[in-house]
């Protein structure tokens, strides 16, 4: 009696890569996903028309958007796992600076390998204890990242009393930031590097899965068995590690480490990481859209300077961007 | 398979501070049955069901899985028991697609000891092994690559109930699994719990529609104000009878 009402539909098979992908694309949120790659051609399109004779689109201009948008990169990818995690990290921009400080502070003795690893730890280290205090004493990790922020940021304004630490070491700069592959820039080749590391761990690995699935459901999560509170932990360790690693970028690029490199990376982060269509409440996260978001913002900023704009003007029309853009993409989520 | 009973709960006591939630209740579940666990709001239903799946430990009583004795600590202990639940609130992951829900926390590695080291995916595997499970059970889903928050609630619940006998579990507690469904999507979730029970699978059913109680159990347990009020064959019984026995004007067994 029962069972006739079942009714005779096609058994679930495995449909072609094409037409799940299409049918996938349709009942998940369609273009959402693809707003921020739109958004970067518009961007790209409307300053090279409106800067073209100040040669926005010279490879030089090119390459130096690349530059800046390394380290952005870089700590957007770390902060999307953070962000998936249902977590976030206020603390970056401030690892940013303390690894740059670590990596100074050792190059010169131990070598470029020894230097660039204890700057890892380091940063590793205060994600790690950000996730400990988050996930053990129940405080939001917006609680905790914000005090390290105070705390790491006066750590590295006593390490040298304000001063720059020189970098004298001629492969952590080359293998960091100045030098490159012919001419590709040793920075474009860490983004690339850094992204596709990002993509396969999130979309790839067993943790990349129990990251989004612990940042989307944390009971559900809790009731198959995955230790959530370990999850939180590993991705504010993979935040804090990426913000190390671009503090070491910075460093190479600029031979130096100072206190306040990174220091107003924050804001700029978020926006980059937002507008690639991860959530900014977890459970959904895209890698190649936060390495999207950061080179807008990249290109963004360095528009606004060849437009000629005070730094002040600047401030507040990057401002409005970044509030209108989030909007944008989080409108598109909810709509999703 | 033992012949015996499937799992045994015996003198289940558990109270929360001054709430005694559970007071010395027994339940029989078999292989190949649908037992129904009735009761008001309250009567202490998911309480017991959280003591056999892990989730409480109950202060009193001892429970036996396919005859001999254990103390359940854990959701994960009880799923290597073989007992696996689907609460109210679906456990089901949004962003994650079918083949991956129906794996998480169970994944199938690839790349020898290096991939199960890191945790590389063989989703390839996973998504044929999932749309197997799928087709014994009779679940439609148009793609295991859906991601399950595009899914119907039928599809969810499918999806869900899915992975809890997708590992071979002979012990599945459904807690109203077909609450905030539409007709069609109930009774495909219905014939779902026939169909386990056709496969020798004890079913525990939790559900205030004495309707579907009529339609797929074989007996039925009622709590009242938590203690067992009557324990029947649902052959016997009419629908008011299930209706008494729950507002508590009758017991029986």
């Amino acid at each position: 009696m029962i069972r006739k009402s079942i009714s005779k539909q096609a058994p679930t098979g495995l449909p072609s890569p094409v037409g799940a992908w299409i049918d996938r694309s349709r009942h998940d949120g369609g273009l959402r996903q693809y707003v921020v790659y739109l958004a970067f051609a518009l961007i790209l399109a409307t300053f090279s028309i409106i800067l073209h004779d100040d040669g926005f689109l010279s490879s030089s201009n090119l390459l130096n958007i690349g530059r800046q948008a390394a380290p952005i990169a870089v700590m957007a990818v770390g902060m999307a796992f953070a962000l998936a995690a249902g977590e976030i990290d206020l603390s970056v921009g401030s690892v940013v600076a303390l690894s740059s400080l670590v990596a100074a502070e050792l190059v010169g003795n131990y070598g470029f390998l020894a230097g660039a690893l204890a700057a890892l730890g380091a940063s590793a280290l205060v994600g790690m204890v950000n996730g400990l205090i988050s996930v053990k004493v129940r405080i939001p990790s917006f609680l905790v990242t914000l005090g390290m922020l105070g705390i790491i940021s006066g750590i590295a304004r006593n390490w040298n009393d304000l001063q720059s630490l020189p970098i004298r070491n001629d492969r952590f700069s080359g293998i960091f930031g100045a030098g490159g592959l012919g001419p590709v820039s040793s920075l474009l080749i860490w983004i690339v590097i850094v992204g596709a590391l990002g993509h396969f761990a999130l979309n790839h690995l067993r943790w990349g899965r129990h990251v989004l699935s612990t940042g989307a459901d944390r009971d559900a999560a809790n009731a198959v068995g995955i230790n959530t509170a370990r999850v939180k932990i590993s991705a504010l360790v993979v935040s804090a590690t990426a913000a190390g690693f671009a503090g070491i970028l910075l460093a190479g690029r600029l031979s130096i480490g100072r206190h306040d490199l990174g220091e107003d990376y924050l804001l700029t982060v978020i926006a980059a990481v937002v507008i690639g269509g991860t959530n900014l409440f977890g459970g959904r996260a895209s890698i190649l859209g936060a390495v999207t978001g950061a080179l807008i913002m990249a290109m963004l900023n360095n528009g606004l300077i060849l437009m000629g704009l005070e730094v002040a003007d600047q401030l507040i029309a990057r401002g409005v961007i970044i509030i209108l853009a989030v909007a944008l993409s989080m409108r598109e989520a909810k709509e999703a | 398979m033992s012949k015996g009973p499937a799992l045994v709960a015996y003198g289940i006591s558990k109270s929360f501070r001054a709430v005694q939630a559970l007071d010395d209740v027994s339940i029989e579940l078999h292989h190949g049955r649908v037992t129904a666990l009735l009761g008001d709001n309250g009567a202490g239903k998911s309480t017991l069901v959280k003591c056999i799946s892990g989730l409480y430990q109950p202060d009193a009583g001892r429970i036996f899985v396919q005859g001999s004795e254990h103390r359940i600590s854990s959701s994960r202990h009880a799923r290597e028991l073989g007992i696996e639940t689907v609460h109210q609130s679906l456990s089901v992951i949004d962003p994650l697609d079918v083949a991956e829900n129906l794996f998480l926390n169970r994944e199938h590695t690839r790349g020898g000891w290096l991939g199960a080291r890191i945790g590389l995916l063989d989703k390839r595997r996973m998504r044929k092994e999932c749309a197997d499970t799928l087709a014994r059970l009779d679940i439609r889903i148009p793609s295991l690559r859906r991601s399950v928050g595009s899914l119907s609630g039928g599809q969810r619940q499918a999806v869900a109930i899915g992975r809890a006998v997708s590992w071979g579990q002979q012990i599945v507690l459904l807690d109203e699994p077909a609450a905030a469904l539409g007709v069609e999507q109930t009774q495909r979730v219905l014939d779902l719990i026939i169909n386990l029970r056709d496969q020798g699978v004890a079913v525990l059913l939790i559900t205030h529609n004495m309707d579907r109680v009529l339609a797929v159990c074989d007996q039925a347990v009622v709590l009242y104000q938590g203690r067992i009020c009557a324990e029947v064959d649902v052959a016997d019984v009419t629908k008011d009878d299930l209706v008494s026995y729950i507002t508590g004007a009758r017991s029986a067994g």
